[in-house]
């Protein structure tokens, strides 16, 4: 318990020092946008490709499921829809990013750690977590509503796609019901949750790479920590945001 | 001149340091020397502020940087250079990026000028045609050699070099020993070495200080180690037969 409290202290600490005035803004700025292409554009293939295979998957499952003749077949449309836009994409991706880029961020600020270049930008003078990490958190609220954004439409496109080509929903009946219903909330609410989770997933591997000490073996715990604390977290903050917002 | 004040550090329940005192002049080679785990990297790493100290202070031209918060150290930070045992370059950068990574962050040079300076730097530490190089694509003798070459490129007033012969042959291990001499002397720079290599402590030792089991236990020069009876000294500097030998026909 001890342990826990001081841990959740120290986070709170690591996060307030990244607000120190930057040494030199413009340079943040570039490590922004390189951030931004690092954990966007690297992750588009992984987000594309398990959108398009969630969503065929959800669309069949949908049409095996409501099998009841008084169910119309284009709800399977709006069940698809919606469980893309509000679950799968915000929460089930942030999950899929929490692996790909948490156990990144944390490796390479454990390495930097034990290798003691964050030592090396201490001594220069350098707030070292403010230019390490900052840059990631703030090119993850950038990019990560928009990754989200695409994995919504490939999810869509992609149950389209299997439900018309298995045949088990006709093209006709599955835009309908994507189009039918529509609660833009739905999305504002999918990008609350995305912003929270881009923050959960880059802060807390950040912090535990930060904290490394000792060597390549360490680096690999801090690595591991830093996914499953904060796979553990978007799904707490998942049941809160939907606790509060939804109900 | 450094001066470091009745310091004292523990981890834990473990005290590394109790009630240090000493100075590092300017102009000279200052070496911490000492057995593995003695104290002396923490001696080092308190003096530059990776460590806070628990007791004491550390004052550099008498400003006390101990009581200094993170923003009022950043003046007296960017006049420190610290060459680490592993040289701490940044993978991800060539050698070149590396040595203008700090003229980058605190200065308004212009792109040629930071080219010019970090190509005078690495030409001072005898590093041509390597500017394009990742530091993976380096020697370790080199990657030391960068490592001076960033330290130096601010200008510093102090220089903290913790192990800088470790894991190098013998002939480069002199090397950058004469390096360190000389830009301690060129530049009038306050120069402090930890090492444990009696090389440098014999060719280099201008001021000595010996750290044992967390103490000051020796102070003096390369001259005052020869004629020492400090039995802790002797055992440490004089633990090879060849040691021994040259202390008998000295």
């Amino acid at each position: 318990m001890k342990g826990t409290l001081f841990e959740i202290g120290r986070y709170f600490g690591f996060i307030k020092n990244l607000f120190y005035k930057p040494e030199k803004l413009s340079i943040y700025v570039r490590q922004v946008f390189r951030e931004m292409v690092n954990l966007g554009i690297g992750s588009l293939w992984l987000v594309a490709l398990t959108s398009a295979f969630m969503g065929a998957v959800i669309t069949i499952q949908s049409a095996y499921n409501l099998v009841n003749p008084m169910v119309p077949l284009w709800a399977v449309g709006i069940v698809a829809r919606d469980s893309i836009i509000i679950e799968f994409s915000p929460t089930i991706i942030m999950l899929v990013l929490a692996g790909k880029v948490g156990s990144s961020v944390a490796s390479e600020i454990g390495t930097m750690r034990v290798t003691e270049q964050i030592d090396a930008l201490e001594i220069m003078g350098i707030n070292s977590s403010g230019y390490l990490v900052l840059p990631k958190i703030i090119a993850a609220l950038l990019i990560c509503p928009v990754v989200v954004i695409i994995s919504m439409i490939v999810g869509i496109t992609g149950g389209w796609v299997a439900g018309d080509l298995s045949g088990v929903v006709p093209s006709a009946d599955y835009l309908k019901g994507i189009q039918n219903q529509f609660l833009p909330f739905n999305v504002t609410f999918a990008m609350i949750k995305t912003v929270v989770f881009a923050f959960i997933i880059t802060s807390v591997p950040a912090y535990h790479g930060y904290y490394t000490s000792g060597g390549a073996l360490e680096v690999g715990q801090s690595s591991t920590k830093g996914v499953v604390y904060s796979s553990i977290l978007i799904l707490i903050f998942d049941y809160l945001l939907t606790q509060l917002i939804l109900a | 001149m450094i001066a470091i004040e009745n310091i004292s550090k523990s981890f834990g329940n473990k005290k590394v340091l109790e009630d240090v005192s000493c100075e590092f002049d300017k102009g000279k080679i200052n070496l911490i020397i000492g057995g593995s785990g003695q104290g002396k990297t923490v001696l080092m790493k308190c003096a530059v502020g990776l460590f806070e100290v628990d007791k004491g202070k550390v004052l550099y031209d008498g400003r006390n940087f101990s009581e200094m918060t993170f923003g009022e150290r950043k003046p007296i930070r960017q006049e420190i250079g610290m060459l680490f045992q592993g040289g701490a370059l940044f993978d991800s950068l060539t050698v070149e990026q590396n040595v203008t990574f700090p003229l980058k962050m605190f200065t308004n040079m212009t792109n040629a000028e930071k080219r010019d300076r970090a190509n005078f730097c690495l030409h001072r530490v005898n590093l041509e045609n390597v500017n394009h190089l990742l530091p993976s694509a380096i020697s370790g003798g080199m990657k030391k050699r960068v490592a001076i070459a960033r330290a130096i490129a601010m200008n510093p007033r102090y220089l903290f070099c913790d192990e800088p012969n470790s894991g190098l042959d013998p002939k480069t291990s002199i090397l950058i020993d004469e390096l360190i001499k000389e830009i301690t002397e060129e530049y009038d720079i306050t120069t402090v070495i930890n090492t444990h290599d009696m090389n440098t402590v014999m060719s280099m030792g201008e001021k000595i200080i010996f750290i044992y089991k967390g103490k000051k236990f020796w102070e003096g020069n390369n001259e005052d180690i020869m004629r020492s009876e400090n039995k802790e000294l002797n055992d440490f500097v004089f633990a090879s037969r060849w040691m021994q030998a040259v202390k008998k026909h000295f």
